[in-house]
């Protein structure tokens, strides 16, 4: 077909109106100082960390605060030995995780390739309820309802224990677990679906074989996410696993966790720029770092499974 | 409309025999009637149109449709003459170990490339290691594959071209002995090197299996197969030995589309 | 097929679908245990609660006997303290979706925003409560008040309300900034004009739904230093005599739903445990009648949408 072209045989250029190119402009960096507000947050976060840690460290030597095995910044004689608070951490994280990386994983494989599309639209919202429900009564549950509970079965379990809080918190994080890998396996193309079907597959060995190994970067981040929920959980534990330092690998103990004694801190009445002030802010910036940390270890393993295939 | 496709008589023994199907995408009527023997040993083309049908005819022979909720067949397809594909109590996971399948676009599993040939010997419970060895490397010779990929079995498949993934993929397609294999445009997102290459390895693939394909292209189906139906919104028009359909058509939307002026 | 082999084939296949109807039954009910352990807590929690569920109750300040005891100061204070978080954390978070949708060029500057938006989602909430605490207490000299307490919450919820203004500007069409543009609108006039109108409902859903989560946020407001026994309310925001609107209510010290009910937590006696109890009911009744709102808002929205 000819191509019709229209020539303009009097075309007069409009110069957009200063004032309305100014007016463009202004809007635009206000809207840029809006979205830079986030990194200002972040830099913010950092400075006021790293400020009143700063002071703390001049005051206690770091090799004391990451091998010392006594916490009692409170006490008359105070020990500053960060691995008892990092002890309940990791261990109330670590029950939690064993909840709720098995039970995540297996509902999201079922709600992303079995259930029904009723079922899904019924038992998603409801799973994200758990999510949903605030973190201080998820504590009274633990500390009320699943301590004495558990103490059926083992009556020498104390009324604040790591089990009760890592239980319920396990609980509370199935949702970020099953969701994200959920929406990761959904993302998988049909054709790889289609693929081992045509195979003679069952939707098991689907599953399993070809949608797990494909969305397995998306489902380990979600595994992150939860790890840093766990690691940063902080109103569960505090009501629930006890505020008392304890250097322990027993979950069947009570023990501070590193939020726990923020709260325990903030509770009291403490004044500004004492050493017991800075001492939160030192365990603000462990858990910072706990947590840059696992984001790091999270890109790096989404990098290499990528890499193997 | 009547229907005239009494070619000359299919004399190779029938693999599979279609009768009386009809196929329904809800309340879609998308395959009418249809009748067709898949003559053993043998490469049949599907060609028509694009929405005619072919590709939902095709995945009527692995149950496909099954996946999807709202698909209904009515009418049967005999493999063998003894087990009626659509049957009730036929699984379709059974059908699909006997009747495997190649798609328009290459889809290689995101593992290597030994990982993706064994599969479908993974998928029976096999782990004898000697044996799943000696297949892959037959099925991956058959496929004209393995020169190019023995020295690098442990690279992840999405490191081969196109044409290489797609070869990966019949090689997938017939590890496991299947009894025929369905083609859906399977050179459709390929380059014309490769979709020489995998036309070339089609015809030796007959020895050992039976083949259906569909495919775009009036050109291709002339060069690679033996017999080939044509169809029409949703129905078999005509069917019968290629260079019968293509010199003599006896069907005038056979003829118009084959000297092109429908499609 | 030989017969052999296909019965063979047949015996294998039996056992691999045994397995599979087996994991889609663990899976159900994976799903359905942790769904009635959440009922069955809540249940028991209601049901404890419920006899100090009475008009009462939300009219009466704190008090140290336990059956006298409410939530006026709680509820009150949730309330302003929501209102000042939906009032910072809109604004910013619509402003800098909108920034980094339609105007962030692909350059190192928005990467690094994209980055930090995502970043500050996965960190721990106590952690803002010490950034408010070391700024806006300390250094801004907010002191405990309602405004450090709303603009915590904010900035704890801005990743929310970015991300869904962000997307609920992608979901509209190219087509209607084409045809804005073609009549001669500038960037921001087609944005004014028509995406901002357009997205509204479900910037509003995400909004809604990132205030739900702050309602429930205990951790921050206890490390800023708020007070848990408030017997008074804070001056009302409205006056009799010209502009008619005060302020003072924004500097004054506050105490909000959950750290009441943690407050009766963490005491000994028993018969705050009912109080607590009944404090928690009413605070997932509040998070679900929210959350209640956004599901109804979209449900809606999704109605409306014609293209």
């Amino acid at each position: 077909m000819a191509q019709t072209t229209l020539k303009s045989r009097s075309r007069q250029i409009y110069k957009p109106k200063l004032a309305r190119q100014v007016k463009e402009k202004v809007i635009e960096f206000i809207l840029f100082l809006a979205a830079f507000s986030s990194v200002a947050t972040t830099v913010a976060i950092l400075y006021i960390l790293i400020k009143e840690s700063f002071l703390f460290f001049q005051e206690v030597p770091i090799v004391d605060f990451l091998t010392g095995t006594k916490w009692t910044p409170l006490f008359v004689n105070p020990q500053y030995g960060i691995l008892p608070l990092l002890s309940g951490t990791l261990m109330s994280a670590g029950v939690a995780l064993a909840v709720a990386i098995p039970m995540g994983t297996i509902a999201a494989i079922y709600l992303s390739e079995f259930a029904t599309k009723r079922v899904r639209e019924i038992a998603k919202p409801a799973l994200e309820l758990l999510a949903a429900i605030p973190t201080v009564v998820y504590g009274y549950f633990a500390l009320l309802y699943v301590t004495p509970f558990l103490q059926n079965f083992f009556p020498k379990l104390p009324g604040f224990n790591i089990l009760a809080a890592g239980l319920v918190m396990g609980l509370m994080i199935i949702p970020f677990i099953s969701s994200i890998s959920e929406d990761a396996m959904s993302a998988v193309p049909v054709g790889l679906r289609e693929g081992s079907y045509a195979m003679g597959a069952t939707k098991l060995q689907t599953a399993l074989k070809v949608v797990f190994s494909a969305a397995i970067s998306g489902i380990s981040s979600s595994y992150i996410l939860g790890t840093s929920r766990a690691v940063g959980e902080t109103m569960i534990v505090a009501i629930a696993a006890g505020l008392r330092p304890n250097l322990t690998w027993n979950p069947f103990d009570q023990a501070a966790t590193i939020t726990a004694f923020i709260v325990q801190v903030s509770l009291g009445d403490l004044p500004h720029g004492t050493i017991a002030y800075q001492t939160i802010f030192a365990a603000g910036l462990t858990l910072v770092l706990m947590t840059l940390l696992l984001n790091i270890i999270g890109h790096f393993l989404a990098k290499t499974y990528r890499e193997i295939y | 409309m009547v229907i005239n496709n009494s070619h000359e008589q299919i004399t190779s023994i029938p693999k599979a025999e279609v009768a009386d199907l009809d196929f329904y995408y809800g309340s879609f009527h998308a395959l009418k009637g249809i009748n067709m023997t898949l003559p053993e040993h043998s490469v049949t083309a599907l060609i028509g149109p694009s929405g005619c049908g072919k590709t939902t005819f095709l995945r009527c022979f692995n149950r496909m449709h099954d996946l999807y909720p709202g698909n209904r067949y009515e009418g049967s397809i005999w493999l063998d003459k003894d087990t009626n594909i659509l049957g009730r109590k036929v699984d379709p996971i059974e059908v699909r170990m006997r009747i495997s399948m190649v798609f328009q676009r290459p889809n290689p599993f995101p593992k290597s490339i030994y990982e993706n040939v064994a599969y479908g010997l993974r998928v029976r419970g096999e782990n004898n290691r000697r044996l799943m060895d000696e297949k892959i490397e037959d099925a991956l010779r058959v496929s004209a594959l393995w020169d190019e990929v023995k020295d690098r079995l442990n690279e992840s498949a999405y490191n081969l071209s196109g044409g290489q993934q797609q070869r990966l993929c019949i090689a997938r397609a017939l590890v496991a002995d299947p009894e025929i294999v369905l083609f859906d445009e399977p050179t459709s997102a390929l380059d014309p090197i490769a979709t020489a290459s995998i036309e070339e390895l089609m015809s030796t693939l007959k020895d050992r299996v039976t083949i259906l394909i569909v495919t775009h292209s009036m050109q291709q189906a002339a060069r690679i197969s033996d017999h080939t139906a044509f169809m029409y919104l949703g129905e078999l028009i005509e069917f019968g030995r290629t260079k019968d359909v293509f010199n003599k058509p006896l069907n005038q939307q056979t003829e118009d589309y084959i000297s092109g002026r429908i499609g | 097929m030989p017969t052999t082999n296909l019965r063979k084939l047949r015996t294998n296949l039996n056992r691999r679908k045994l397995i599979n109807s087996g994991f889609a039954f663990l899976g159900a009910t994976i799903i359905a245990i942790a769904i009635i352990i959440l009922l069955g807590l809540t249940l028991k929690m209601a049901f404890q609660g419920a006899e100090r569920i009475t008009p009462e109750f939300f009219t009466s300040f704190p008090s140290r006997r336990a059956s006298r005891a409410g939530i006026l100061s709680a509820w009150v204070g949730t309330c302003l303290v929501m209102l000042v978080t939906a009032m910072a954390a809109i604004p910013l978070g619509v402003a800098s979706g909108i920034y980094l949708e339609e105007y962030a060029k692909k350059n190192w500057l928005a990467d690094l925003i994209e980055i930090n938006v995502t970043n500050l989602a996965g960190v721990p909430s106590i952690i803002y409560g010490l950034l408010a605490l070391g700024l806006f207490v300390y250094e801004l000299r907010l002191g405990q008040s309602i405004l450090s307490a709303g603009l915590t919450l904010a900035l704890l919820i801005l990743p929310v309300v970015i991300v869904t203004t962000r997307e609920s500007i992608r979901a509209i069409p190219n087509s209607l900034r084409e045809a804005s543009y073609a009549l001669g609108a500038s960037k921001w006039q087609t944005i004014w004009d028509h995406i901002l109108p357009y997205s509204f409902g479900s910037i509003l859903t995400g909004v809604i739904i990132g205030l739900s989560r702050a309602i429930g946020e205990t951790a921050p407001i206890i490390t800023i230093g708020a007070l848990t026994f408030i017997a008074f309310l804070p001056k009302s925001p409205f006056k009799s005599e010209f502009p008619f609107l005060s302020f003072e209510w924004l500097q004054a010290p506050f105490t909000v739903m959950p750290i009441q009910m943690f407050n009766w937590v963490s005491r000994p006696q028993a018969a705050f445990e009912i109080n607590a109890a009944a404090a928690g009911t009413v605070l997932i009744g509040m998070t679900l009648g929210i959350n209640a709102i956004a599901i109804f808002l979209r449900y809606q929205l999704r109605k409306d949408i014609k293209w």
